[in-house]
């Protein structure tokens, strides 16, 4: 077997533009995803039963069903409501639905570990709830869940390959699109997995650092919380 | 003589199908320092997490600076803003440091300006003697500091009654005295003052009200002399057991 790069990296604008355009769906979807995760855990350890139980709907309908199925609902969902969208505003609405229903179930768990006596200092104090959800529990909570959250949102960024599927033209379309060109297959396909691992680490620093900025404690002191 | 700043009549309170408050009565004036007694479980701390409604009464009547505390329509932030509390476990907010600790609620409740807030803050450290530990985490100090610090949280918020629940349970003998030692200065200043204590010196020290709590009532009650000269066989026996101790 003879492999032979150059044919491929030849596309070298296309990948690139398919990289860069992954991971722009993965920052945007990771940023709505962990803003509909924090809203939905809230909702769901709420009081308000109807709240709590759409929000329960919504985690158990996305974690039970397979992601393609999931673009193409939306995809057609969207069309049969008249809704011509992009391909990409298609992906995006579908990986954040997806990745915030998995934050929605790690958010939780980072609410549940909060002592109960944090909540009661704080309510003492005067604090309204969401006062009390502000600034005694979300930081604290998103510390500890950290490393689940990151890695939900690298597997989002993996997971957006799928969306090729509706030509969105993210990295894994330009592969699809170069190997048929090129009948390079598996060239193709190892430079691509060489761009999500890349991808993937460039997406670890940027949370390392994130952590680091927003984490002074842990900046400071290195110690778990 | 002015109304009490704390009255509980006749309170009542289970849990499930425990009875915890037996019909608990007592009043707590300004500047009086009462303390409950009792051994574990005779429902001191539970009578004390109602008067700040952590817990709901079943029946009875509880007053709080003139809130009706039973009343299901109480403005809970106005009670709060009256009423200090300071737990055993500390329950500082471990990602803020001690200042941040301290003019979160001065700042988002009572809407302080920051530089009104850090002021603010500078003088209840100074009180509780930490000024130099203001930049610190809570994982950085030591329970007694710790427990200083919950308290100075409270008193940035210049409550008109602290309650305090068993605050020093947790720490040495050492830490303990730095903490009872901020409780005198407290009363010394004319705070009004119920605290949960198992420091029975203490308490005959600084209370001018004694509370003995014994299966959900106020089984005796009187000035710290009740401790020398029990009245009933319970109280005689608890503090000979504590005595011992």
């Amino acid at each position: 077997m003879e492999l032979d790069f150059t044919t491929v990296l030849s596309r070298w604008p296309m990948l690139r533009d398919g990289a860069l355009l992954t991971l722009e769906l993965a920052l945007i979807a990771t940023t709505i995803g962990f803003a509909i995760g924090v809203a939905c855990a809230v909702g769901r350890r709420g009081s308000v039963r109807w709240i709590a139980a759409a929000c329960g709907f919504y985690v158990e309908a996305v974690r039970n069903t397979p992601f393609l199925v999931q673009i193409f609902l939306v995809y057609f969902g969207l069309s049969s409501l008249g809704l011509s969208l992009p391909a990409f505003t298609v992906a995006l609405v579908a990986l954040s639905i997806n990745v915030g229903a998995y934050a929605t179930e790690i958010m939780r768990a980072g609410f549940d570990a909060i002592p109960r006596g944090q909540i009661e200092a704080g309510e003492c104090l005067g604090l309204s709830r969401l006062q009390v959800y502000w600034h005694v529990i979300l930081l604290p909570a998103v510390e500890r869940v950290y490393p689940s959250l990151t890695s939900q949102f690298v597997l989002l960024m993996l997971a957006s390959s799928v969306t090729s599927q509706i030509s969105t033209e993210e990295l894994t379309a330009a592969a699809n699109f170069i190997q048929s060109d090129t009948y390079r297959a598996f060239e193709t396909y190892i430079v691509v997995a060489v761009f999500y691992v890349a991808l993937s680490l460039l997406m670890r620093a940027g949370f390392w650092a994130l952590g680091g900025a927003v984490f002074p404690r842990r900046r400071r002191l290195g110690t778990v919380i | 003589m002015t109304d009490p700043v704390v009255r509980l009549h006749e309170v009542h309170k289970s849990f499930g199908a425990l009875k915890v408050l037996d019909g608990v009565s007592f009043d707590v004036h300004r500047g009086e320092v009462a303390a409950l007694i009792g051994r574990s479980g005779s429902g001191k701390s539970t009578a004390l997490r109602c008067i700040d409604r952590l817990e709901r009464i079943d029946s009875g009547m509880i007053t709080v600076c003139g809130h009706d505390v039973a009343d299901p329509a109480l403005k809970l932030r106005a009670l709060r803003l009256d009423v200090g509390i300071v737990f055993q476990s500390y329950n500082l907010f471990p990602h803020l440091t001690v200042m941040q600790n301290i003019m979160l609620a001065p700042r988002s409740v009572k809407g302080l300006g920051r530089a009104e807030a850090v002021d603010l803050a500078r003088g209840v450290l100074a009180k509780v003697g930490l000024a130099d530990k203001a930049d610190a985490y809570p994982e950085q100090l030591s329970g007694g500091q710790q427990q200083r610090a919950a308290i100075a949280r409270s008193l940035a918020m210049q409550p008109k009654v602290m309650l305090f629940d068993e605050v020093t349970s947790a720490l040495d003998p050492e830490l303990t005295g730095e903490v009872l030692r901020v409780i005198e200065d407290l009363a010394a200043g004319g705070m009004t003052m119920i605290m949960v204590t198992h420091e029975m010196g203490f308490a005959r020290h600084i209370a001018s009200q004694v509370l003995f709590m014994h299966r959900g009532r106020v089984w005796e009650a009187g000035p710290p002399a009740i401790m020398s000269d029990p009245a009933t066989p319970e109280l005689r026996q608890f503090v000979g057991s504590e005595l011992r101790r």
